[in-house]
């Protein structure tokens, strides 16, 4: 008897644990995904409808280049990078500088980009999942039962390592002030000699690209398709949200907190009361406090 | 003070348009006239998202309130028995109740927030038809809802799983809605709705209830857009949650915006040229596949070159030619 009530805490502690680390895969790529999203409202004072779509075009450069053409991962990945960057100052000159005034008009121009960017995977890759063999079948065995495979390690590495140097950056370097100051104050900002269309374009850069690796780094775990990123730009408006819309460290806190809840609902429950779990979340913030949970007071 | 010759002109062009509406399925092949009854389902939609956004609020729910009204319309008139004319009506009722409930978490939040919210709303009524299989039917959805009810004149039977006849039945509810709409949108209450839009603090200090307002508003749109949802169920006979979700509301958005919203025609006038030229063009050249390239193209383009949407063209385009003349130059200063 002892021995069976024993196992059973033993069985549900492995599954905690193992649960708790797959929530800590998944609030690394979604802080990666709404970090950028932030980073891009807060000095532009748009919002990204198409970040998911950036996050789908990091994942197919890597089936394209990994996959198909059969670069090394990690510079598929690097690709990835540069190529959603690179994206993201396409956006910045076409579509967001000429609307700099018209916010709205910034979210309905980016809502066409997705559905360009979604076509053009279609077209290019068409509409069925793409399969990639991960570069690494690793494991780690943290305990018995516990399991964290390398890729998911790569994810974790990835979002921690490149988000302690956008802190740093941030705080730091002179570039990093300029775009704080733009977060805060575009007039005063461009007054002290600051130029907007340069650091909008950093930031645009910098935003899209961290979509970008989170989807290259995670194309060997969720097989792309074309309309993923659907379901990643929800995520990240929640996440944004209820940590606070331009709060850098609330988007990572709500991040982490959001992936802790969905993860649990999934495996205890299941995914869609998840995702309602997920929304209703989202619904309580913007009601009782629509700052969000880590945000300022309300400036007038 | 309208003149008589813009009166006479204006009611010669309406009664051409009706005579339009009527001749045209004779016109169209078997599909076309499918075409055009969704059509007209569609007309009404963004008619009614219109009425919403008078007061300045964007939703990214309203198809999906659309397709509360669907699902009401369904359920009551499959599970209950309710004859089809009364379970429409049913449905568009339980849409706008829906929304006078959504309106008190949705309307303490304003402009982006409220986007998002409504937005959330949208995806969780979507979400609860998933995971609720028992009356809602899952991710497959309901099918065999029954249809509009054949109509016996004595010397002819009126069958309406015809797309003409149900094209005829379709053309009178929207016209008697688009009607309704538009006197609404003229009343006192439409323009409360425009001061709200454009001065809401300034429309508080001559005490009008800015909530009750925008609440009514939404009301009003939700139920002609339930309505809608149920002149599409009953056509159709099948509802599931995809037919309801964001890239739907896309597609409304994108008829509003290339439209544009500043008059009542205007979103309408941006569904039926987009029907257009998507059914007849890119039907034609067999660009199926890359639509949603060429609908984000067109929407970029409509923001960035034509922000005040197709409406505004008309007008633009006789400034263009009166310019030309000397007279026009006086009108430009004045």
């Amino acid at each position: 008897m002892g021995r069976v009530l024993a196992k059973v805490i033993a069985t549900m502690s492995e599954l905690l644990l193992q649960t708790m680390i797959n929530a800590v895969y998944a609030a690394s790529y979604m802080s990666l995904i709404a970090v950028g999203l932030v980073l891009i409202f807060g000095v532009m004072g748009v919002i990204n409808f198409a970040h998911g779509e950036l996050y789908m075009a990091g994942a197919y450069t890597v089936v394209g280049l990994y996959s198909f053409m059969a670069l090394p991962f990690f510079a598929a990945v690097v690709a990835g990078m540069v190529f959603v960057g690179i994206l993201g100052l396409l956006m910045e000159y076409a579509l967001f500088r000429p609307l700099r005034d018209n916010p709205l008009g910034g979210l309905i121009a980016s809502i066409g980009f997705l559905l360009i960017l979604q076509t053009a995977a279609v077209l290019g890759f068409g509409v069925r999942m793409a399969h990639i063999k991960p570069p690494t079948q690793a494991k780690f065995h943290l305990m018995e039962g516990v399991v964290l495979t390398e890729q998911r390690l790569y994810v974790i590495m990835a979002a921690v390592g490149l988000l302690s140097a956008l802190y740093v950056f941030l705080r730091k370097t002179k570039i990093g002030w300029a775009m704080r100051a733009c977060a805060q104050d575009k007039e005063a900002a461009a007054l002290q000699g600051i130029s907007l269309n340069q650091i909008s374009r950093i930031a645009m850069f910098i935003g899209a690209a961290l979509a970008g690796v989170a989807g290259a780094l995670t194309a060997p775990l969720v097989s792309p398709t074309p309309y993923m990123g659907h379901s990643v730009i929800v995520t990240a408006f929640i996440i944004i949200i209820v940590g606070g819309i331009g709060q850098l460290e609330g988007a990572v806190i709500a991040a982490i907190l959001y992936a802790f809840v969905h993860t649990f609902v999934t495996t205890f429950y299941n995914g869609v009361l998840a995702d309602i779990v997920g929304l209703v979340l989202m619904l309580l913030v913007l009601i009782l406090k629509p700052t969000g949970l880590f945000g300022a007071k309300e400036r007038a | 003070m309208p003149n008589r010759k813009t009166n006479l002109s204006s009611w010669a062009l309406g009664t051409a348009l009706v005579a339009g509406l009527i001749v045209l399925p004779h016109l169209l092949s078997f599909s076309q006239r499918e075409i055009a009854v969704l059509l007209i389902i569609n007309v009404l939609l963004v008619a009614s998202y219109r009425l919403m956004t008078l007061t300045g609020e964007w939703s990214l729910g309203h198809v999906v309130i659309m397709g509360v009204g669907a699902y009401a319309s369904a359920l009551f008139s499959k599970s209950l028995g309710v004859p089809v004319p009364l379970s429409m009506l049913l449905g568009a009722g339980t849409a706008a109740g829906l929304a006078a409930i959504l309106s008190f978490p949705l309307f303490r939040m304003k402009g982006f927030y409220f986007l998002i919210g409504s937005f959330a709303a949208g995806e969780v009524i979507r979400l609860i038809w998933k995971y609720f299989t028992n009356p809602f039917g899952g991710a497959k959805g309901l099918k065999l809802i029954p249809s509009f009810p054949d109509i016996n004149l004595g010397f002819a039977d009126i069958s309406f799983f015809e797309p003409e006849n149900y094209y005829y039945l379709c053309l009178v509810v929207v016209g008697l809605s688009l009607f309704i709409l538009y006197r609404i949108e003229a009343s006192r209450i439409g323009l409360t709705f425009h001061a709200i839009h454009w001065q809401d603090k300034l429309a508080e200090a001559v005490s009008v209830d800015t909530f009750r307002y925008r609440t009514l508003a939404f009301v009003l749109a939700s139920f002609f857009a339930g309505l809608s949802g149920t002149l599409y169920a009953h056509y159709i006979g099948t509802v599931n949650p995809t037919r309801f979700d964001v890239e739907e509301m896309v597609y409304v958005l994108i008829w509003a915006i290339v439209g544009g919203t500043a008059t009542f025609c205007g979103p309408i006038l941006g569904v039926v040229v987009l029907t257009i030229i998507n059914e007849i063009i890119l039907r034609a050249l067999g660009l199926d596949t890359v639509r949603p390239m060429i609908y984000g193209g067109i929407l970029i383009a409509s923001v960035l070159f034509l922000p005040d949407g197709l409406e505004s063209l008309g007008p633009k385009l006789k400034r263009l030619f009166a310019g030309k003349r000397p007279s026009g130059q006086l009108e430009e200063t004045t």
